[in-house]
């Protein structure tokens, strides 16, 4: 009884009692789940194209943070340690193409994800050959610090990382949709084989995708390097980015950021106020059983292609 | 160097699939420019592939061509990517449409322009075009292509193709699946981009009344082997073409078990 009233009606009360913390709390888990997408979006974009599963998109998230702390850590300026990462992502994109993508063409999907894992590891491994296995602080002079926004107390990095992941998104949206490489790559999607025929060429579209999903775990390297620090732990977090994929579906850039914002706020939101009933660390588990939910009801997400069946 | 010789010339090729599959088995073929040729065969007799090994879409299905050439206005085509062949106005439609289910229909056929890297506007005369063409595709532009009716999936696979500025269409089954009038419908636009745009036509057929009728030369693909070609007419009248392929025998028609026990002349030596 005690235990029930712990879960169900106990939390509730708090929540009723103090809805300002509620607030906090949520708009915290929401920031954070902002992040998540960041590092999702990476995610939908190769697999959108190419139905590639990329595997190694946490350690280009980590590999990109690396490149662009060891440059600042020896004493190159941050505008030109960003040129050469943004250069080092694109040569990234073409050695992929060139090494690993086209030799193993007409494989099946679980054959190429095998090979993201292969990338994954040899990034993991070049990374900490050529900047070491420490903790980096990453200081670009993001503003960071709490900051009091009608009486919530919010962190200015977080708000920031929302700003960029949202301009992100945007971007990314109007160009899949308007532009004609965009709308290429939907259909290179699609059928990759009637893109074949009708003449685009799919060289191209891997560099491009893979040069896109680079660019942006820069970006998401770059805010979770500067709240974290840039250590080894950070490609870790491309684990968080999974239940984000299944709760908004694989193919969706908007579905991305819904999923990632469903995710940060219930995890924190069931840390704060259920964490002490179920003994804590809820954070830790709850996204992967709302995974699972979703896996159940929804396998294509909320966002997801519609499955289309003629009969 | 163009103008005389035939479009396309296709040279005693053999393909091989993974290696050790051998489909075609030296197969040679010409499509004169501004004509339509068919290539009629059954199941299974190598029809695809010979379009496949045209366009270059075969290395995709890890097929090879091992021997021959394919020349496209003088140029072989059997060393270029499938995106530069589409370049050269060789543009194969997939047997089975094959069109992008999750993009609209004005979509689908923009994406056949982008090979051609053309510009706003002559992008926007060729959309006018097909719709000239298909009125039904441009009532229905903004449905998704993966809702709307076969037929009307074969005009877009069509149209498609149309947006890359063909000088030769490779069309692969394009009856397949649909209703007779339909069919009907479709080849006479077929014919109609022929006469009008100067399209040139390989098409790749087992309805083989229909591709007589409309075709000015065809050729007869037997396991992997030409075994017999010539005018559409005097295939129509020939009287091994009527009996395996058209089902006439004579004065009558030949029941199924008849056909079954008559064992096939080998009309090559080998």
């Amino acid at each position: 009884m005690h235990f029930l009233y712990t879960v169900l009606i106990d939390p509730f009360v708090q929540i009723a009692g103090d809805p300002r913390f509620f607030v906090e709390v949520l708009t915290g888990g929401l920031l954070t789940g902002v992040m998540y997408s960041l590092v999702a979006l990476g995610f939908v974009i190769i697999y959108k194209a190419s139905r590639v599963f990329n595997f190694a998109q946490g350690t280009m998230v980590l590999f990109a943070a690396l490149m662009l702390v060891g440059q600042m850590e020896m004493g190159a300026p941050a505008w030109l340690a960003l040129g050469t990462t943004c250069g080092v992502m694109v040569g990234l994109a073409f050695a992929v193409e060139r090494l690993v993508l086209r030799p193993m063409v007409n494989q099946s999907e679980i054959i190429l994800f095998m090979a993201t894992l292969g990338i994954s590891f040899f990034l993991e491994g070049l990374g900490q050959l050529m900047w070491g296995g420490d903790v980096h602080t990453l200081e670009l002079g993001i503003p960071s610090g709490p900051l009091t926004l009608g009486g919530i107390l919010v962190n200015k990095l977080d708000l920031v990382g929302a700003a960029v992941a949202g301009l992100l998104v945007t971007a990314l949206a109007l160009f899949f949709r308007w532009t004609s490489v965009g709308r290429v790559l939907r259909a290179v999607a699609d059928d990759h084989q009637a893109a074949l025929s009708v003449g685009v060429p799919l060289k191209v579209v891997w560099v491009i995708v893979w040069t896109m999903a680079g660019l942006v775990a820069l970006v998401a390297g770059i805010m979770w390097g500067s709240s974290l620090g840039v250590q080894f732990s950070l490609s870790l977090v491309a684990l968080k980015a999974l239940p984000v994929l299944i709760l908004g579906g694989f193919t969706s850039v908007p579905g991305a950021i819904v999923g990632g914002l469903i995710v940060g706020a219930t995890e924190k939101v069931g840390e704060v106020f259920w964490g002490p009933a179920l003994g804590g660390a809820v954070e830790n588990w709850f996204a992967y059983l709302l995974a699972l939910i979703f896996l159940l009801f929804r396998p294509q997400g909320l966002f997801g292609e519609r499955i289309i069946e003629r009969v | 160097m163009a103008g005389d010789g035939p479009l396309l010339r296709v040279n005693n090729i053999e393909v091989i699939y993974d290696h050790v599959i051998l489909v075609l088995k030296g197969v040679s073929l010409e499509v004169a420019r501004g004509g339509i040729v068919a290539l009629l065969g059954g199941n299974g007799a190598g029809k695809s592939t010979t379009l496949k090994a045209i366009s270059n879409l075969l290395k995709a299905e890890r097929g090879q061509v091992t021997k021959g050439t394919v020349e496209f206005e003088g140029e072989r085509l059997d060393r270029l990517m499938p995106h530069q062949v589409v370049r050269r106005g060789v543009i194969q439609v997939m047997e089975g449409r094959h069109c992008f289910e999750h993009l609209t229909v004005e979509d689908n056929l923009l994406t056949g322009a982008f090979a051609r890297r053309a510009g706003r506007t002559s992008v926007g005369e060729d959309l006018d075009r097909v719709y000239h063409y298909f009125p039904s595709l441009k009532r229905r532009r903004r449905s998704l292509a993966g809702y709307i009716s076969g037929g009307e999936q074969q005009m877009v696979a069509i149209g498609r193709a149309l947006m890359s500025r063909p000088k030769l269409m490779l069309l692969d089954e394009p009856s397949m699946g649909l209703a007779p009038q339909l069919v009907e419908e479709i080849f006479a636009i077929v014919d109609r981009l022929n006469a009008e745009q100067g399209v040139s036509v390989l098409l790749a057929e087992q309805n083989t009344n229909l591709a007589l009728r409309h075709a000015r030369y065809g050729y007869i693909l037997e396991n992997g082997r030409i075994v017999l070609d010539g005018p559409a007419q005097a295939l129509r009248e020939n009287a091994d073409v009527k009996e395996f392929y058209l089902g006439l025998a004579g004065e009558r028609r030949l029941s199924y078990r008849e056909g079954k026990h008559y064992k096939r002349r080998k009309r090559w030596l080998a």
